[in-house]
């Protein structure tokens, strides 16, 4: 669903930097910066998701855990509903935090092993006082309910489960406040094959029925394409490229969109043997990210003014960061 | 192109504090000369520990209980240690999923992979090193020179699968082990390392047995094909065949519920319900019953067999829906014999 121009954004992302800093020596002194987001924004509408892609480092998981703030930004804002999460207090924060929910990778390391699921799921109605003991205890039958586990499973602990059960609860525990955002960091990569689809497809039916907004973070396009109404593509903490899912697949602009997909090996035999760019050479380190465009070190198309000029992310509803874009032909 | 190796259904089992455990169970398959196999299946279906029985390298509790692994002419199932050693690196090499942790820390580049070149090719010190020097450049590794006295944390992962490769290769094995030589790494770097492979198995000639979970590194590598589920078999044929006519529930379902780049904008995934069974409380009919779209009174009890249903492209099927298939064929092969 392409957003409509009238519409507002739910949360509109803004310059948004975090550096860490590179500490050396025994009074520690700072002697650089990994810029994991290096200048970011976009915005999202009510009701789309947004995937976000990009190899392992860069930045895409940093960003998501910026928006609910559980990494501080180094500058630049997050605007949700009139505030800016990256500069209001904790104790606000924690208000809106009702709103702006999270799932993780990982769902064997995001439940506490010590606590039954019931609790587990009843502990934000709780510490937000939205609710009593036995009201919360209602809601967890129902939020079990709603993610296609059985209420008795209250009772067990999360080694019970496997993990695509666990991951359900982790969802469960997401949507237990009804929130209006959530980021979902890569929910899917640590399941096996046969269990992607049921999570993917649950993530989607909730979206409907809930009317829920998804920031998508993944490294696997396939799963990205599946869910998402638009995608960002970052590299080196940067914005790369930002459109609908549609428009990136079949007519990406940017160099290292093209590379991308077409590095994805295709599950068809027949189509062995077709053109493949293979791009030398790994990631910078974002220590020391290149001068100039942060792709040019591998990119097949790079020029002298790419080494240079960083360039500005552009265009109106395509937006690309490249001195050359490329044609909606396929190089 | 003559037959390398043959494993016959092959039985691992593991002693554990719950009693004995079955973890591969009649995996059978053949590969020849040259040839790529990939097991594909998911994580506990058993592909890690039947890379790992054909080496020796199970832990101390595991054991391969029945079957044989015929490479070339030696019993690998029945093999002494000692016996092999000297396969070990040498005939048959492996490539670990994590290049991270496959790699010791405290050695350098050099010191690890001279190690299996002097063992085996009895080469002397000078010798080594130039011919590591030469393996790293082949894999692709800038600044071999250099990087050869390098310790395994100065690069990067996929640098590192590359080392993984040379030591792998150095020894001109005939038989390679990859066992997800590319989940852990991005897809760029998987593009490359794949791409490697490709041109080092025209090279040299190496039978593969490619271990994976994603059918797109099958449909991009693989000759032949064998889909395993809970420790078993179930399908097995060429890369084509498979690709163009599925015919097992469980390969079928897999093949749907992967979301793909080339899917269909609208597609809706299926999904296999449930999850895979437990190695404490396997099926006693067929292991995918409770997941299985197709499943009838029959697949509760028995178990099915992996069988043949075509001739020309040997595609074998554990499956009861295909018993039509499978006696036409065995009526075929019957009458043929009997013409002969």
């Amino acid at each position: 669903m392409p957003p409509l121009e009238q519409e507002t954004p739910l949360l509109q992302v803004k310059n948004l930097k975090k550096y860490y800093p590179i500490k050396k020596g025994i009074i520690s002194k700072t002697v650089g910066h990994v810029k994991a987001v290096d200048d970011v924004s976009f915005d999202i509408y009510p009701g789309e998701t947004m995937g976000l892609v990009g190899e392992s480092g860069c930045g895409k998981s940093t960003t998501g855990r910026s928006l609910v703030r559980l990494e501080d930004p180094t500058a630049g804002q997050v605007i949700f509903q009139g505030k800016d999460l990256a500069s209001i207090s904790h104790r606000e924060m924690r208000k809106l935090r009702t709103d702006l929910q999270i799932i993780f990778q990982d769902p064997y390391s995001s439940l506490n092993p010590r606590k039954r699921i019931g609790d587990l799921l009843a502990e934000p109605l709780i510490a937000h006082k939205l609710a009593t003991r036995s009201e919360a205890d209602q809601k967890v039958n129902e939020i079990l309910e709603i993610v296609g586990l059985s209420k008795q499973y209250k009772n067990r602990y999360p080694h019970e489960f496997s993990g695509g059960q666990r991951q359900r609860i982790g969802i469960a525990r997401a949507l237990m406040l009804h929130p209006k955002l959530i980021i979902c960091d890569e929910p899917v990569s640590a399941l096996d094959v046969s269990i992607q689809a049921q999570v993917l497809n649950l993530l989607k039916d909730l979206q409907k029925e809930l009317h829920l907004t998804y920031v998508f973070i993944a490294h696997g396009l396939g799963a990205v394409k599946y869910i998402s109404d638009r995608i960002t593509v970052m590299y080196l903490g940067k914005v790369m490229e930002l459109a609908t899912t549609k428009e990136i697949f079949e007519h990406p602009k940017h160099p290292y969109t093209e590379i991308l997909l077409n590095a994805y090996p295709i599950p068809n035999p027949h189509m062995r043997g077709r053109d493949q760019i293979v791009v030398d050479g790994d990631v910078p380190s974002p220590a020391n990210p290149p001068k100039g465009c942060v792709f040019h070190t591998r990119c097949p198309f790079a020029k002298d003014i790419c080494r240079e000029k960083i360039p500005v992310l552009s265009g109106k509803d395509h937006l690309v960061a490249c001195h050359f874009p490329l044609e909606s032909v396929n190089v | 192109m003559g037959e390398l190796l043959k494993v016959d259904k092959m039985k691992t089992e593991f002693q554990t504090e719950k009693g004995t455990v079955t973890s591969v169970d009649e995996v059978s398959f053949d590969l020849n000369e040259g040839e790529t196999i990939c097991l594909v299946g998911e994580s506990g279906c058993g592909k890690s520990v039947t890379s790992l029985s054909i080496m020796h390298l199970l832990d101390r509790n595991g054991s391969i209980s029945e079957g044989s692994i015929l490479f070339e002419d030696k019993d690998l199932a029945n093999a002494s240690e000692a016996a092999m050693r000297k396969i070990r690196g040498n005939e048959i090499s492996m490539i670990f999923q994590e290049p991270m942790t496959s790699l010791n820390p405290v050695l350098t580049i050099g010191d690890q992979l001279t190690e299996g070149i002097r063992l085996h090719m009895h080469y002397s010190k000078k010798k080594a090193r130039a011919y590591s020097i030469d393996m790293l450049k082949k894999v692709g590794i800038p600044r071999a020179e250099s990087i050869i006295d390098e310790y395994p944390h100065k690069l990067s992962g996929g640098m590192r699968q590359r080392v993984m490769i040379a030591m792998a290769l150095s020894c001109k094995p005939k038989l390679l082990i990859a066992d997800e030589p590319t989940t852990a790494l991005d897809v760029t770097i998987q593009a490359q390392i794949l791409k490697l492979m490709k041109k080092l198995r025209e090279e040299s000639n190496t039978a593969i047995i490619l271990i994976t979970h994603d059918l797109g590194v099958v449909a991009e590598m693989a000759d032949k094909v064998a889909v395993m589920y809970a420790g078993q078999v179930v399908e097995e044929t060429d890369v084509f065949t498979l690709f163009d006519n599925p015919k097992h529930p469980y390969t079928l379902g897999l093949m749907r519920s992967i979301p793909h780049i080339t899917n269909p904008d609208d597609m809706r995934l299926e999904s296999i319900q449930g999850s895979v069974p437990s190695v404490h409380n396997m099926p006693k009919g067929c292991r995918f019953y409770d997941r299985c779209p197709h499943a009838m009174q029959r697949c509760l009890e028995e178990k099915p067999q992996l069988k043949p249903i075509e001739d020309k492209q040997s595609h074998s099927i554990r499956c009861f829906l295909y018993e039509k298939e499978e006696q036409d064929y065995e009526n075929k092969k019957k009458a043929k014999e009997v013409n002969s």
